[in-house]
C-alpha cells in the first residue's frame, strides 16, 4: 500500500472508524463515469434521487446539479433514469 | 493444598455446574444461549439463579446458536460483560460470528462441552469442535477437571477484558467425562470473585468525530464499529489480532498467578502444566481431561523406575511455542495426543503444532502422533500405557515405524 497509510500499530483496535465516511473516499471504484451534456439538461433533479450513493449534489448558488466523484461509483442508474437522455456514462 | 488467605467451601459439582457456578459469581450483565448436550446443565443451572433472583444477569433465549453469539457480541459492544455456553453443531452453527465476535475484539466468554460432531451423529466427547475453530480468533483454555473447569472460567474474564488482549475466549471441558461427572469442587466466596473479576476496563479509541471516547457503543460518543475495511486496511487490524494473542500469552500467566495466591491452586505456569517432565526421557503431550489418566500411567511408571512425564497443554490458543521448546527440548521421545482428526492431514492438529514448535531445536525428540477417544471412544491407563511403551521402543530402535496411530480403534 501507499505509504501515507497507518500501519497497524497506529490505527484504532477493533476497525473503530477514526475519521468520518466523507473523509473515505470511494470514487476510485468507478469504471464509468457519468457525463453530462448541459444542452439536454432540464434539471429535473431525478437523478439526484435516484443516485443510491447521494453523490449528485444540488449546489442552489450555482443553481445546478454537480457529481461527486470523490464517491460516485458509477452505477450508471442516473444515465438510466434521466427522462431527457442527458447523461453518458464514459470510460474512466 | 497451600495456604490460603480465603476460606472455601467444597461444593459436589459437575463440571457444567462448575460453570454455571463461576458464571454465577463473576458479574455477568448479558447471558444469551441455545441449548444443546453436553452443555445443557451450564444454562439450565444459570437459568434457575436467574429464576431465583440470585443475578441480575439478561438472560436471552435465542432462537439458535448463531443468534446466541450475535445476541453476546452486541450485548459486549456496549460494554457489557457476557457468557454463552454451546457444543458440537452448536459450535459449528456460530463459526461465522467466532469470527466476527474476535474481529470486534469483544471479550465474550464461552464454555463448550466438547463434542464429536455429525455425521454420524453423537452426542459424546471429543475435541473435534473447538480444534475446527482453531483460526477464528478465540483463546482456548482446556481444563483437566471440574475444579479447573471453575477457576478457567473465573480466569477467563479477566484474560479476555484484558485491555491487552480483547479477545474472546473458550473454555473447553470435555464432553461427559466433564461435563456430567460429579467432583469435590472448592468453590471461592462470592465477594472474593467479584473482586477478582472486576468491573470491565475499556481502551481508548478515537472516533470519527474526532473524540478519544472509551471503546463502547454508548450514545454520548457514536462510534463506527464492525465497518468495510479494504484491502488498504484490514491485513493490519488482522495483524492487531495476532498481537493480543501474543498478549495474552502473558496476560494469561499473569492472571493465572494472581487467581493462585487466593485459591491456592496452580495449573503449571497457565499455559502449559508439566507433569515428572524435568528428567523425562519420554513424554506424553495433551489436551483437557485425559491428564487425569495420564497421570496415573505416569505414576506407575515412576514407580517402576521408567522416566515418563506429561506435558498438559492448558492454552491451545495461543499457542505457548516457547514454553512447548523448553519443556520438550530434553525429552527423547513425545507422543502428541489428539482427540480429533485433520482428515487428509499429516496427524491430528495438536500433534502437528506441537511438532512444528520443536522444528527450530537443534536436537529434536521423535515426535509421534496418536488420535484417541473419537466420538466418547474410552480411554484407558492400558492404552496410554501402550503409547509409553511405543515411545520405549522408539528410544531402543532409534527411528519412528508409524508416526501416525489410531489408540482404541478396531482394525
Amino acid at each position: 500500500m501507499t505509504s501515507k497509510e497507518k500501519g497497524w500499530k497506529e490505527i484504532s483496535i477493533a476497525a473503530v472508524c477514526w475519521k468520518p465516511s466523507t473523509e473515505f473516499l470511494t470514487g476510485d471504484w468507478k469504471t464509468y463515469k457519468p457525463v453530462r451534456d448541459m444542452e439536454k439538461c432540464t434539471k429535473c433533479l431525478l437523478c439526484t434521487i435516484f443516485c443510491p450513493d447521494g453523490a449528485i449534489h444540488w449546489k442552489p448558488e450555482k443553481e445546478d446539479i454537480e457529481f461527486d466523484y470523490n464517491f460516485c461509483k458509477g452505477c450508471g442508474i442516473c444515465a438510466n433514469e434521466c427522462p431527457v437522455k442527458a447523461i453518458e456514462m464514459k470510460l474512466e | 493444598m497451600k495456604r490460603v488467605a480465603v476460606e472455601q467451601k467444597t461444593l459436589a459439582l459437575n463440571g457444567n455446574e462448575a460453570v454455571a457456578y463461576a458464571v454465577k459469581q463473576s458479574d455477568v450483565d448479558v447471558v444469551a444461549a441455545y441449548p444443546i448436550t453436553p452443555q445443557t446443565i451450564i444454562v439450565e443451572r444459570f437459568s434457575e439463579y436467574v429464576a431465583n433472583g440470585e443475578v441480575e444477569t439478561a438472560f436471552i433465549c435465542t432462537e439458535s446458536e448463531h443468534s446466541a453469539l450475535t445476541a453476546c457480541l452486541a450485548a459486549s459492544l456496549t460494554g457489557a460483560r457476557t457468557f454463552t455456553a454451546s457444543a458440537s453443531a452448536g459450535l459449528a452453527l456460530m463459526h461465522e460470528m467466532l469470527f466476527v465476535t474476535s474481529g470486534c475484539r469483544a471479550p465474550v466468554v464461552m464454555a463448550i462441552a466438547n463434542r464429536a460432531l455429525s455425521a454420524p451423529i453423537n452426542i459424546h466427547g471429543d475435541q473435534s469442535d473447538t480444534m475446527a475453530q482453531r483460526d477464528s480468533g478465540w483463546i482456548q483454555i482446556y481444563a483437566e477437571n471440574a475444579q479447573e473447569v471453575y477457576d478457567s472460567v473465573i480466569q477467563a474474564f479477566r484474560i479476555a477484558e484484558h485491555p491487552d488482549v480483547l479477545l474472546p475466549a473458550i473454555v473447553c471441558l470435555d464432553g461427559f467425562q466433564l461435563s456430567h461427572s460429579v467432583e469435590n469442587v472448592n468453590v471461592l466466596p462470592d465477594d472474593v470473585v467479584k473482586k477478582f473479576v472486576g468491573v470491565r476496563q475499556f481502551p481508548t479509541v478515537v472516533t470519527h468525530e474526532g473524540k478519544m471516547a472509551p471503546l463502547k457503543l454508548d450514545p454520548e460518543n457514536p462510534m463506527t464499529m464492525g465497518p468495510l475495511a479494504f484491502p488498504n486496511y484490514y491485513f493490519e487490524f488482522k495483524r492487531q489480532q495476532e498481537e493480543a494473542m501474543k498478549n495474552a500469552l502473558r496476560v494469561i500467566r499473569e492472571v493465572h498467578d494472581e487467581y493462585a495466591k487466593i485459591s491456592g491452586r496452580t495449573y503449571g505456569d497457565g499455559l502449559l502444566d508439566p507433569y515428572f517432565l524435568e528428567d523425562a526421557e519420554i513424554a506424553i503431550v495433551c489436551l483437557g481431561s485425559t491428564a487425569g489418566t495420564v497421570k496415573t500411567v505416569v505414576d506407575e511408571l515412576r514407580a517402576g523406575g521408567v522416566k515418563a512425564g506429561l506435558l498438559r497443554m492448558r492454552t491451545f490458543r495461543p499457542l505457548p511455542v516457547e514454553g512447548i521448546k523448553e519443556a520438550l527440548g530434553y525429552v527423547k521421545a513425545v507422543a502428541v495426543m489428539d482427540r480429533s482428526m485433520s482428515f487428509g492431514g499429516f496427524g491430528g492438529g495438536v500433534f502437528h503444532e506441537v511438532r512444528h514448535a520443536l522444528y527450530d531445536l537443534d536436537k529434536k525428540p521423535f515426535v509421534v502422533n496418536y488420535i484417541y477417544g473419537l466420538g466418547g471412544r474410552d480411554t484407558s491407563p492400558m492404552q496410554i500405557r501402550m503409547i509409553y511403551r511405543d515411545l520405549q521402543e522408539i528410544l531402543a530402535k532409534k527411528s519412528v515405524e508409524n508416526p501416525i496411530n489410531y489408540v482404541g480403534l478396531r482394525e
